[in-house]
């Protein structure tokens, strides 16, 4: 990076000020924030919902909505001020000199039209290029994303493709005109796992390729490490901490960088479950901002003299700055975020345990509806569960992870009895349960309890907190109207929530707290098993820390089993005892979350570490990529259902047999043509990060 | 495609087989006995039998829907009770005079609708909204009865610019009847008007929000590029189900209408033919509503399906 700070920085902000009028006011949404980037670099804008970081990187370009506006400092783009262009001249310059990718990419396109008018038109109407000309050059930006047979993507609409494929193509649409800028807000945050780690390869790839200079913003700690030259960590509308990525993230001098970096989950995989080291309280209130310091009050090195005025954005060492006044004092990484966590158990659940719930080779099968004259056309059967079989020992955790359409979800609504099984046991106590939820027993329905992935939607909106808790202790309980409340109360306190929340209603809460609600409500009836689908996925990272902190003491304390679904490997293997990896419906790999996550790997699991986004940018990963996306569940491939995909695929017997359980020890097995002996040589490359990570503890 | 058309044609006959049984029974049931409809009270009970026995009346009543329904198939649609002539060349001729009003309103309700919903929407939450949307509910809420007196009253007692009755001959040709037209069209237009108003701001509104739309915008295009290469198109969409569906609002309103102005159109004359109890004209005019509406739905269908490729059919 040293040779281009001498060079004119591409986009040049300075002390911005963005400013929304409001019914209530002017609310200063971005406040005094600069920063630059040049070409060929990547400047990752990080902050958790709420910190301003679109309305900064919109308001920038000049596209903000009706009532925000600039009301303050300066923005360059190649020495050009923006600041105080007429807005027609903007319209010139977006999609000439600015690209922009989006973070759905189904949405971002026009479901109307196909793609290949949608990318050329770009060319249209910046480069004058009549139509032959643009889809020429359209076909040739496609080709430098990596899609597979540009001409026939080009005659597709937008709802035909995949979300991989798709983001390419916005992609492609964006660095038409070779723009100067290319904005990236979130680009990856809608797709899997492994098409996502595919996408960030290519915008890597593309950094080198292109002159221009990224705006990458994101609230994922762990693809700002794997995509972002320098970074800016924005709170509540001001930059915190801004500077070249790897000093930040080993030697961050902000606080709430400190914490955040506390609040991701690392891979471990140690024999203990560690707690996470958390932000206490609540980003402020853009409109309720205090004087001094906007984090002191969530911070444990806040003295006297924070409070009192806000601090400067100053510059320290290198390329290194701060809005903290006691930035010398930040401890270092290693010391405050791996040493200071506290050991909540020993992870466990081996054969010798006793199972609480037992399912075997459960299966569920839906139906799509029929589509011919009067209800006789075909009717497809869509494998959802493909044959499951799993367990999980008294207060242990098994996670199951897995990406969109692997059954994961399916299989926990069986277990619930949301879903009846199409076949298959499903065992509480040794004892068979019904499939259907109406037919169990209230003393069954006590047990088992479920966390669902929105608290927004799971929660009734007019239903305050106190009755929502209290409701499953008067119907699954035997529990007096006094002795409801009293059990509310303890929830509440056993969820951090204070007392007086018990008459709030959901509107008044935050997402976050809106999810302990739920998770005291699904323990009310003091269950002995919690299905919790995706409970942190919809939220901010320092929420997600102090939700997983939460989920582990409670298990500590009552001896509750869980059953954790995900999508996000780091969170799963924090969490659980056993892991189970799902993909189509059947499980590929399955045992002691040490096992699972050390090789032998099944090589689905394997591709999933080497996708995993840590929040380290130098952990070393193996390059593992999936091709493709996952099959319809309509339509399950043949012999092994991983083989289209499978980088490993040994050939025809892949194609045509199904896979054996392979047994490595009594306590992790692997769904796999490839024997034990190969699969441990062949994969340990991917488990560099583990023991680095290991070391650093 | 030609396959769903196919289903889709399939499907309307087996509607019109169902709204022929209905049809055929609700006319048996309507009160009153035929042969002392065109007899008169006082004819002899001989007298009766005889026209019954003509008419075919005696027959068991699967008999005698079988042999109508067979006589529609094969477009033979009666004799008309009341005035002795043959029920397929009323039938046409009046069709042919409602379908001239009906294009007449559609032609004024359909595009001024959308223009107004797409300015509506567009400025949303401003004056010119809010007068669009409050002025649209107040027609929504005014049958036919009530606007058709009230413009017959301005326009043609206070001001004399239009005739009040609309009792047009088209032997003429269509010039000079054009001014009897244009209060009942507009009287048809009002309530669909404010139908298509309301649909199409509220989608323009939603499209207006879509992420695509900020793409658009973000790649430079002008507002009148977005709007006509974005927007529109994607706004039309449920604007199209609305007009279609409000075919079968509009054939309702005919008859209102046309009863008002005393238009000679399909809607009078099944008014009329309920009033006679001329069955075999009250069923040919109501096969050819269930008909019309039929059609006028699998065109929306086919519009809408080219306008959104995320229509598949198989």
């Amino acid at each position: 990076m040293a040779a281009e700070v001498n060079k004119q920085p591409v986009l040049e902000v300075e002390d911005l000020d963005i400013v929304y009028d409001t019914e209530h006011g002017p609310l200063d949404a971005v406040r005094k924030a600069s920063f630059a980037i040049h070409e060929h670099e990547s400047f990752g804008l990080v902050g958790e919902s709420g910190s301003g970081k679109s309305t900064l990187a919109m308001g920038a370009i000049r596209y903000l909505a009706a009532n925000g506006r600039i009301a303050g400092g300066s923005v360059r783009l190649n020495g050009k001020e923006l600041a105080d262009v007429p807005r027609h001249e903007m319209r010139h310059l977006w999609g000439s000199q600015i690209g922009v990718v989006y973070q759905s990419p189904l949405s971002a396109l026009n479901p109307s039209y196909r793609i290949g008018r949608q990318i050329a038109e770009v060319a249209q109407l910046h480069m004058g290029m009549d139509k032959a000309k643009s889809s020429a050059r359209a076909i040739e930006m496609l080709t430098k994303v990596a899609m597979p047979d540009p001409e026939s993507v080009m005659r597709r609409y937008p709802h035909q493709l995949s979300g991989g494929m798709l983001q390419r193509c916005v992609i492609a649409m964006a660095l038409m005109t070779n723009p100067s800028l290319l904005i990236m807000d979130e680009p990856t945050t809608a797709l899997d796992v492994t098409t996502q780690a595919v996408v960030l390869d290519l915008v890597w790839g593309l950094k080198q390729q292109f002159d221009s200079a990224i705006l990458y913003i994101t609230h994922d700690l762990g693809v700002v490490a794997k995509i972002c030259d320098r970074i800016g960590v924005l709170y509540a509308g001001e930059f915190m901490e801004q500077g070249d990525l790897r000093q930040i993230f080993h030697t961050p001098i902000h606080p709430y960088m400190l914490n955040l970096l506390g609040c991701v989950p690392h891979f471990d995989l140690g024999q203990a479950k560690r707690s996470l080291v958390c932000i206490p309280g609540f980003i402020p209130r853009i409109d309720e901002l205090p004087d001094g310091c906007i984090f002191a009050e969530r911070c444990e090195w806040a003295e006297e003299a924070c409070t009192v005025e806000r601090p400067p954005f100053v510059h320290t060492k290198d390329d290194h700055y701060t809005a903290c006044r006691r930035w010398e004092i930040v401890p270092p990484v290693d010391e405050h975020v791996f040493a200071a966590t506290s050991e909540l158990a020993q992870r466990g659940g081996g054969e010798d345990e006793a199972h609480l719930v037992e399912a075997t080779d459960v299966r569920k099968i839906f139906r799509t509806p029929s589509t011919g004259l009067l209800g006789r056309g075909e009717r497809h059967d869509i494998h959802a569960v493909d044959g499951m079989t799993l367990w999980i020992s008294h207060g242990r955790t098994l996670g199951i992870v897995g990406e969109s359409g692997s059954g994961k979800t399916t299989v926990a609504r069986t277990i619930i009895g949301l879903e009846e099984a199409t076949s298959g046991e499903i065992k509480l106590h040794d004892e068979v349960l019904a499939t259907s939820l109406s037919k169990r027993p209230r003393s069954v329905l006590k047990e088992i309890q479920m966390v669902f992935q929105n608290p927004d939607a799971s929660l009734n909106p007019h239903t305050s907190v106190g009755e929502a808790i209290g409701r499953p202790v008067r119907l699954l309980t035997d529990a007096s109207g006094a002795e409801i409340q009293a059990r509310v109360l303890e929830l509440l306190d056993a969820v951090q929530l204070p007392s007086n929340y018990y008459y709030r209603m959901p509107g008044e809460l935050s997402g976050g707290e809106k999810q302990r609600v739920a998770i005291a409500r699904a323990f009310a009836a003091d269950p002995e098993l919690i299905l919790c689908d995706e409970p942190i996925s919809s939220l901010d990272v320092s929420v997600q820390g102090a939700l997983m902190n939460l989920l582990m003491t409670l298990q500590a304390e009552k001896g509750t089993s869980f059953l954790f679904i995900s999508h996000d490997l780091s969170a799963v293997q924090h969490l659980s005892d056993w892991i189970s990896v799902v993909y189509l419906g059947h499980m590929m790999e399955w045992g002691d979350a040490t096992k699972v996550l050390t090789p032998p790997f099944h090589p689905y699991t394997e591709a999933l570490l080497s996708a995993v986004p840590v929040a380290d940018p130098d952990a070393k990963q193996a390059n593992i990529r999936l091709e493709g996306s996952v099959p319809s569940a309509m339509d399950i491939p043949p012999g092994c259902r991983f083989h289209p995909r499978c980088p490993r695929c040994l050939g025809d017997i892949c194609r045509t047999e199904e896979p054996p359980w392979r047994e490595d020890g009594g306590d992790h097995w692997i769904y796999c043509h490839i024997p034990l002996e190969e699969l441990r040589e062949m994969e340990a490359g991917t488990l560099e990060l583990a023991t680095e990570r290991g070391g650093a503890e | 495609m030609a396959r769903y058309i196919l289903r889709r044609l399939g499907f309307i006959a087996l509607t019109l087989w169902l709204a022929s049984m209905l049809i055929f029974a609700a006319t048996q049931i309507i009160p009153g006995d035929i042969a002392t409809m065109i007899l008169g009270r006082f004819a002899s009970e001989t007298a009766k039998n005889n026209l019954r026995v003509q008419l075919g009346l005696d027959r068991p009543i699967v008999v005698q829907y079988l042999s109508w329904l067979w006589g529609f198939i094969r477009g033979d649609w009666g004799v008309s009770l009341s005035s002795d002539s043959a029920v397929r060349d009323i039938v046409f001729e009046r069709l042919r005079n409602s379908a001239i009003l009906a294009f007449c309103a559609f032609i004024i309700y359909v595009p001024l609708g959308i223009i107004l919903g797409l300015i509506a929407g567009l400025r949303r939450n401003s004056w010119v909204d809010s007068t669009l949307s409050v002025g649209s509910l107040a027609f929504i809420g005014l049958p036919e009865f009530v606007s058709g007196i009230i413009l017959i009253y301005i326009f043609a007692l206070q001001l004399h610019w239009l005739p009040s009755q609309s009792s047009v001959d088209y032997s003429l040709g269509f010039w000079p009847n054009m001014p009897m037209l244009v209060l009942p069209a507009i009287t048809i237009s009002l309530t669909s008007l404010a139908y298509i108003l309301r649909m199409q701001r509220s989608s323009t509104v939603e499209v207006l929000e879509m992420d695509y739309v900020r793409t658009a915008n973000l790649k430079g295009l002008s507002a009148r590029q977005v709007l006509f290469g974005h927007v529109l198109r994607n706004a039309l969409l449920p604007t199209v189900t609305v007009v279609a569906l409000g075919i079968g609002w509009l054939i309702g309103g005919l008859i209102v209408t046309e009863t008002v102005f005393s238009y000679p159109g399909l809607g009078r004359l099944l008014l009329f033919g309920i009033q006679r109890r001329d069955l075999p004209l009250i069923q040919a005019v109501a096969m050819i509503i269930v008909i019309i509406v039929g059609l006028a739905n699998l065109g929306a269908d086919i519009l809408y399906a080219y306008l959104n490729p995320r229509i598949a059919y198989k």
